[in-house]
Order: structure tokens, then C-alpha cells, then sequence
């Protein structure tokens, strides 16, 4: 068997845990728990998207005309930095792959500059919608909507779906600050980068989310067209 | 070839003694301490569960609401409902006897992420403490289905509160499924391919898809729950545009699934206890692998049948009719292949097998009834009646509850190197059965004969049948006590056991009783298929 | 009996693991799918300000399902995977499409056996 990933000294730090055999076995268990992990918050995201779907079938002039309230150039300017943040992730685990130690903590720096930048611009959609009193409750108004009753469904999916999402990204930008630190120790070797690699799948995932979040909610009827 | 003899049972240190002290305990990452862990606080929890029964049947003792308001009875039967539920049977048999033998039946040290396995136990813990805040603070009354928009806009219980507890809870439930898929697939001793598995493991890793794949829907439901009940954002509330129905569709999505994570890790015990009392190999080994496995598939097809009188299309009621016809088909397959094993195997009536035994009557009896309700027509006249409710019971408590009866006294020895009284555990085991079925089989009557389901007061007539029921659930709950009684007694008292008291072929059966901490002194390498195991020949030293 | 004697060598292959090297995707392929997903992120962008009727939900869906997958595939390295690995993306997104579509058949059949209000 050849391997590129030495496993036959399995005294040398770092070791595999001791109900483990060897690193690979680890490392496979860690990927496949990862990715198991991962389909629980497909599960988890999908009750949303599911109750988005049942409203928007049943109310679209509301939701057409609540989604025109979104900014749409803002939508696709954070979708454009979420997916430049999953470029920055993606160089940073192969960096790690290929042991350039350096690089690794800046890709890793840079990923969470981009995820920031991306909370930053939705903390200002959230305001922006406070102000126009577009938070769903007591006090919801939605100027020029057709169907307001229905129309604050829209908005409780928004923050809810958008809200779920952005408590993802924090609790990411968390991680990434533990990464960036143990990083730049030098904890991350090609024998051994696990932790960089499962958090990349975790950031991608929370990416592909959004890929989803983004047309079902900014872009329902941009064209004007009446319903 | 040399072999490891099992060493002498007194001297040995195992995974109870290895190390002292209550932060040893709390602090763990051995499975074993974890299913103990799992194991006290499960029982009380279904002891908590029980008092709520207990007080349910006192009050249906008479046809008047004379014990307490409908208020508090529906405080009752909700907390009942919950507590069995969450905090009982799902993690029961998983993460107990799961936690316990899994790892050990498939050679491996520990499950795949220890850690997580620990914190699954914490988060247990938080939702529990949650609930018993509850319980505390007067509870909750919207039964355990939470149904919208009284839950959300109406009730003056605890909604949120229990509904985060729930909510916690289901991390705890997935992060144990996870582990246990994870160490299916890669933590078998060598030599250890799927079809060489261990029945009781299939059970095990068909449970951990459905924890997977459905806990996670529940969780985002009952959040959403809370935001509603909290800030009246109008999900599921009609007055603010929202829809009941999509609250059940999401809620059912998960919890009918969820029934089948009660069941099948039970027939997985089921399965295992006739291997050893029939001593024989289970009939159709592959018929009953491929069969928890499509139970868990089309358990998640099925769940419209909860919802066959809530306006859903009539299209999809018979769509979700069919369905439920067809998932019973895997349960009745296995039902064939447990009796195949008995005929002309040997049986032997220990307290394991009676369960076991139990178990295919009482759940055939509930399946069966289940049928009933999945059929459209009838389900009309008895949705909501105590029809489903002696339904769920049978399959529940005599289907899920019998099965983890059965393995708590099979694998008794194996985890505290004890036995309990012959004699005891079989008087228990009779005693609950014919309490169960007193307690239950009226019920049929009288869901039958109309009477609904959650109510504290009933016309006069149907006072006979709920008598009988309530002398039934005092006969139950004196069975529990017993074995109760006994199996804490054989901790201090009871007999030592040798390694394998019942002569039984899976692997952790080849070590010593209670096991050292890594379970076997070297892993062990399989050259055989499953159930064939005997001390001599599985383990090798190289 | 038959012994595979898999323990004369002590990075004893455990049962399940499938054995592949570690895959380094060229540096060129994360560019271009970066690209990609930039570029399709502002074509149905602009793509949703045209009018085409029951279409445009249907254009907005199919593009972000064809980034996704391509975050999948090579951002995720699933097209580099194991087959168990395939398999649970799979069973995931498979599992999400039977509560969308068996809750929707609830809701787009609402009237189709003539059972009034059902």
C-alpha cells in the first residue's frame, strides 16, 4: 500500500487517539463524522426552506413584493465576498496540505477579514430594516407591499432564515480565530491538518447555504412584472 | 496460535474500578461509564414518566374530573408524554446498552469520538434540566405534539421552556447517531465485513440514520415554536397568515420516524437474545439486515398518517395510507424470521427470552392495530380516541419498553459482573406482562367505542373498561418496582458471573465480565461470520 | 479455518477504510471554479430583473444548485472523495428533497379528489 500520508511511525507526535489504530483511520473517521454532521444541518436549514416554500406557494404577490424590498445589488455583493471567503478557506487547507505554514494563516486571516465583511453588510440590511419597521410582530409595516398581512411571513423567514445562517458564520468566525491561532504555532503539518480541513468543509457548507438563500430571497420578481 | 483465556473474574481490574472518584465518572470518555452515566439517569427519568402515568390512571379510575381539572390532567398526560418520549425511550436502549455493547461487538476500544459521546450525555442533561424546570414550575398542557396555534398563542404553560428542552435534547440524540455511524463504518476489527455484523449493530446503525437525518427537522420546528410563542412572528398561527398544518407536517416529519428509532434498536435486542436462547443463528440474518435498514427508509415516507384528519389533501392521505401498509412489511418479515429461530431451536426460558418472547406478542398486537389506524376510512372513527392510544402503548411499551427489559437483564452480567435472582426477574417479567396487557387491552374497547383520547372525565359507561385499565397500570408499575428492586439488590449482593453466563456467541461475550477499560486485551481479528464466536477460537495474539 | 493474517503488520488495515492518497486539487481549478461562481452568481443576478414568467424561479434554482455542486465537488473535494463519502452527501440531499416535495404534494393536491375544502 503506498500512502502518501506516513503512517508506520505512529509514535511521533502528533499521535492518533488510543482507540485509534492508526492516523488515517483518524483522519477517515473525523472526514466521515464531518460530513455526517453536515447533512444534520441540511436537515436542520431544510424545516426553514421547507416552511418558505410552503408560504411562498400559497402567498406570491406577498412575497414578490416583500422580497423587493431586499437591496439586490447588496444581496449579490455579499454573495460575491461569501464565495471569494470559500476561495480564501479552500487555498488555506491546501496550503496546509502542502505545508506552507506562512500561508496558511493568512488565507486563514483572510477568510475571516471576508466572513466579517459579509455579517458587517448583513448587521446594516438588519438596521436598515428596523428603521423601515420591516421586523415582523406588533409593529410590522411593509410600505407598498401588496398583501401585508402576508407579506410579514416573508420577513420571518428572512430573519429567520438569514439569522440561522449568520449564527453559522459567527460561530465560524469563532473557530477560525482558534485556528488562525494554533496556526501560526505551527499545529498544522501535511501529516496532520485535520481540524483545518473539517472547518473548511464546515465554512464551504455554510456557503452552499447561502448560494441557496440568496435568489430565494432577493430575487423573487425583480423584473416588476405584476403577478 | 495462542488464545487469551478469559482471566479469573475476581482479581481482575475492570472498567468500574479502574479508576476512582466521582470526577472520574463525570469526566470519562469510556463508553461503558457513559452508558452507566446514561443508564441512572434514564431509569429516573422514566420513573418521573411513570408518576405521571400513575397519576393519569388514578384519575380514570372514575368517570367525574374528581381527582384534579382538565387543566392539570392535560399538564399530565403532557409531561407524561414528553418525559417518555425524549427523555426515555429514545435514548433508552441507544445510549445505554448501545453505548455499552456496540463498540465492544465489533472489537473496537471505544466509539469513534469519545469526547462527543460524553457531551452527548451533558447535553442530555441540560434538556433534562430543562424539563424538570418545568415539571417544577407547573408544567406544560399542549400534549407532547405541541400542535399549533395553542401552543403557540393560547397555552399559559411552559411552552418555550420545554420546547428548548426538547430542543437540547435532540443534540444529544444526534451527536449519538453520528458516533455510531462513524463507528460502524470504521472502526471494525479487521476481518469484520457488514454481513458478519452482529444483528443487534444493523439495528443500531438503521437507528443512527433516523436520528440523523431526522432529529435535526424537530429541533428546527420546535425553534421555530419558540420564536412564535416568544415573538407572535405568525409561522403557524392563522391569525398572523401562518398554517397549523405546515407546524404538524414538520413536527410528524420527525416524530413519526421517531418511533421507529424506539423500536428497532429493541429488535435489535430481540434479535440477539433469541440468537442466544434459541441457541441457534438468527433465521434469515439477511432479511432482518436489510430489513431495519428499509424500516428506516420508509419510516420517513409515512408520517401523513398522523395528519389524515387535518385537512390535509385527501390526495396525500392516500398516498401516506399506502405507504404505512407497505412499512409494516419489514416489521412483519422480522417477526417471521424471530419465530423461524425458535422452531426447533433450544430454548431456554431465562428472563432475557421471556422478554423477548413478550416482545413478539405485544408488538405484533400493536402492529397489527396499526394497521387499523392506516387505513383512511377507519381512521377517521378512531383518530384521537384511546384506540391509538392502546396502539402506541403496545408497540411502545410492549414493543420498545419489553426490549429494553430483555437487554438491561441480558447484558446485566456483562456490565456489573453480577446476576440478579432467577427467581425475582422472572415473577417481574411475568407480572408486567400481564399488567401491560390489563392495562392496555381495554383500551381498544374503548377507543372503539368512542372514547376520546386525552380527556380526565368520560360518560359512565366506560367506567368498567378504565378500571380494569387502571388496576392493569398498578399491576405495570408493581412489576418495574420489582425489577427494580432486585436488579439494584445483585449489585451489592448479588452472585458473581463468569465472562459468558448464557453461552453466547457475539464477541463481547469473549471478554471478561465487567470488561477492562479497552475492552479486549488485544483487538480481535474475525475469520467468521457473526454469532459463532467462542473464547477459543476469535481471539488472536500476534 | 482460514486466517488473513492481517496482523503481521502493525498498521493493521482496519475493516471499512478505504484507502486513498491524499488528493492535492491544482491550484488552476480552484481559480477557475471560483470564477465560475462569481460569474453565475451575477448572471442570475441579472437574469432575475427579465420577466420569464414561471421560469424565473426555475433559472434561479438550477443556477444555484450548479454552484453549489461545484462547491461540493471540488471546494469540498467530494469529486475526490470516497464513495462513502458520495453517499452521504447523497442520502442528505436526497433526505431535504423528500420533506420538500412530500409536504408540497400535500399542498399543490389540496383539491384534486373533490373533497370539499380538501
Amino acid at each position: 500500500m503506498s500512502s502518501s500520508v506516513d503512517t508506520t511511525v505512529i509514535d511521533q507526535t502528533p499521535a492518533a487517539r488510543h482507540h485509534f489504530e492508526s492516523l488515517e483511520q483518524q483522519k477517515d473517521a473525523s472526514t466521515i463524522g464531518m460530513w455526517v454532521f453536515l447533512i444534520t444541518e441540511i436537515m436542520f436549514f431544510g424545516g426553514l426552506f421547507m416552511a418558505y416554500f410552503a408560504y411562498r406557494q400559497a402567498y406570491p404577490a406577498a412575497f414578490a413584493s416583500a422580497s423587493n424590498k431586499t437591496t439586490l445589488w447588496i444581496g449579490a455583493v455579499n454573495t460575491t465576498v461569501l464565495i471569494c471567503s470559500s476561495l480564501t478557506m479552500a487555498l488555506a487547507v491546501r496550503c496546509a496540505a502542502t505545508g506552507k505554514k506562512n500561508l496558511i494563516v493568512l488565507f486563514l486571516v483572510l477568510t475571516l477579514l471576508l466572513g466579517s465583511v459579509f455579517l458587517g453588510v448583513k448587521a446594516y440590511e438588519y438596521h436598515d430594516k428596523w428603521v423601515h419597521h420591516e421586523i415582523p410582530g406588533e409593529h410590522f409595516e411593509c410600505e407598498g407591499c401588496t398583501d401585508a398581512g402576508h407579506a410579514s411571513l416573508f420577513f420571518a423567514l428572512y430573519f429567520g432564515m438569514t439569522g440561522l445562517h449568520a449564527t453559522h458564520m459567527i460561530i465560524g468566525a469563532g473557530f477560525l480565530i482558534f485556528l488562525i491561532i494554533k496556526a501560526s504555532k505551527g499545529a498544522y503539518t501535511p501529516r496532520w491538518f485535520t481540524p483545518v480541513e473539517m472547518f473548511g468543509l464546515y465554512w464551504h457548507f455554510v456557503d452552499i447555504v447561502w448560494i441557496f438563500l440568496f435568489p430565494l430571497l432577493y430575487l423573487i420578481d425583480r423584473s416588476g412584472a405584476a403577478k | 496460535m495462542i488464545t487469551t483465556a478469559p482471566p479469573p473474574v475476581e482479581t481482575k481490574k475492570n472498567y468500574l474500578n479502574s479508576q476512582e472518584g466521582l470526577k472520574s465518572w463525570l469526566l470519562t470518555s469510556d463508553h461503558k461509564r457513559i452508558a452507566i452515566l446514561y443508564l441512572i439517569t434514564v431509569v429516573a427519568f422514566f420513573f418521573i414518566g411513570g408518576l405521571f402515568a400513575v397519576l393519569i390512571r388514578l384519575e380514570l379510575a372514575t368517570p367525574a374530573g374528581d381527582l384534579v381539572d382538565s387543566n392539570t390532567y392535560n399538564k399530565f398526560f403532557t409531561m407524561h408524554g414528553i418525559i417518555m418520549v425524549f427523555f426515555f425511550l429514545i435514548p433508552s436502549i441507544p445510549a445505554i446498552l448501545g453505548n455499552f455493547v456496540l463498540p465492544m461487538m465489533i472489537g473496537a476500544k471505544d466509539l469513534a469520538f469519545p469526547k462527543i459521546n460524553l457531551l452527548s450525555w451533558y447535553i442530555y442533561m441540560l434538556g433534562g434540566v430543562f424539563t424538570l424546570y418545568v415539571l417544577l414550575s407547573g408544567g406544560v398542557d399542549t400534549g407532547w405534539t405541541f400542535y399549533t396555534p395553542f401552543s403557540t398563542s393560547y397555552s399559559n404553560g411552559y411552552v418555550i421552556a420545554a420546547g428548548l428542552g426538547i430542543f437540547i435534547n435532540g443534540f444529544s440524540a444526534i451527536l449519538t447517531g453520528l458516533n455510531f455511524i462513524v463507528t460502524v463504518h470504521r472502526m471494525r476489527a479487521p476481518g469484520l465485513t457488514w454481513f458478519r455484523l452482529p444483528l443487534f449493530v444493523w439495528a443500531h446503525y438503521a437507528t443512527s440514520m433516523i436520528q440523523v437525518l431526522g432529529t435535526p427537522v424537530i429541533a428546527v420546528t420546535l425553534f421555530l415554536l419558540v420564536l412564535e410563542r416568544g415573538l407572535h412572528i405568525g409561522f403557524f398561527d392563522p391569525a398572523y397568515g401562518g398554517d397549523p398544518v405546515l407546524f404538524q407536517h414538520l413536527f410528524w416529519f420527525y416524530s413519526h420516524p421517531a418511533v421507529y428509532i424506539m423500536i428497532l434498536p429493541s429488535m435489535g435486542v430481540v434479535t440477539e437474545i433469541m440468537t442466544t436462547f434459541c441457541s441457534k443463528k438468527p433465521f434469515g440474518y439477511t432479511f432482518i439486515a436489510f430489513s431495519s435498514v428499509a424500516i428506516a427508509v420508509f419510516g420517513f415516507l409515512v408520517w401523513g398518517h398522523h395528519l389524515f384528519v387535518s385537512s390535509q389533501s385527501v390526495y396525500a392521505g392516500m398516498v401516506f395510507s399506502v405507504l404505512s401498509y407497505i412499512v409494516a412489511i419489514p416489521s412483519a418479515i422480522k417477526v417471521f424470521n424471530w419465530i423461524a429461530t425458535m422452531y426447533k431451536g433450544s430454548v431456554r426460558l431465562e428472563t432475557p427470552m421471556l422478554y423477548a418472547i413478550g416482545f413478539i406478542g405485544l408488538f405484533t398486537v400493536g402492529g397489527l392495530t396499526g394497521l387499523f389506524l392506516a387505513s383512511l376510512g377507519m381512521n377517521v372513527h378512531l383518530t384521537d380516541t384511546y384506540f391509538v392510544i392502546a396502539h402506541f402503548h403496545y408497540v411502545m411499551v410492549g414493543g420498545a419498553i419489553m426490549g429494553f427489559m430483555g437487554g438491561i437483564h441480558y447484558w446485566w452480567p456483562k456490565m456489573f459482573g453480577v446476576m440478579y435472582s432467577q427467581l425475582w426477574s422472572k415473577v417481574a417479567a411475568i407480572t408486567i406482562f400481564m399488567g401491560f396487557n390489563l392495562t392496555f387491552f381495554p383500551q381498544f374497547f374503548l377507543g372503539y367505542m368512542g372514547m376520546p383520547r386525552r380527556y380526565h372525565v368520560y360518560p359512565p359507561e366506560f367506567q368498567v373498561l378504565n378500571v380494569l385499565s387502571s388496576a392493569g397500570a398498578s399491576i405495570l408499575g408493581v412489576g418495574y418496582m420489582i425489577a427494580f428492586c432486585y436488579l439494584v439488590w445483585s449489585l451489592k449482593f448479588g452472585e458473581k458471573a463468569p465472562p459468558n453466563p448464557w453461552g453466547a456467541t457475539t464477541l463481547e461475550w469473549q471478554t471478561t465480565s465487567p470488561p477492562i477499560t479497552e475492552n479486549f486485551e488485544v483487538t480481535p481479528v474475525i475469520t467468521q461470520e457473526a454469532y459463532t464466536y467462542t473464547s477459543e477460537e476469535v481471539v488472536h495474539v500476534v | 479455518m482460514a486466517n488473513h493474517n492481517t496482523h503481521s503488520n502493525p498498521n493493521v488495515r482496519h475493516e471499512g477504510t478505504e484507502h486513498h492518497t491524499e488528493h492535492i486539487v491544482p491550484i488552476g481549478i480552484y481559480i477557475g471554479v471560483f470564477l465560475a461562481l462569481v460569474v453565475l452568481t451575477w448572471v442570475t443576478t441579472f437574469v432575475s430583473t427579465i420577466d420569464l414568467g414561471r421560469l424565473n424561479i426555475f433559472v434561479a434554482l438550477s443556477i444555484a444548485i450548479f454552484k453549489a455542486s461545484l462547491v461540493l465537488l471540488f471546494f469540498m473535494h467530494v469529486k475526490y472523495g470516497t464513495r462513502l463519502t458520495k453517499m452521504i452527501v447523497l442520502s442528505g440531499i436526497y433526505w431535504l428533497f423528500l420533506l420538500l416535495f412530500i409536504v408540497m404534494m400535500d399542498l399543490w393536491t389540496r383539491n384534486w379528489m373533490g373533497v370539499p375544502g380538501r
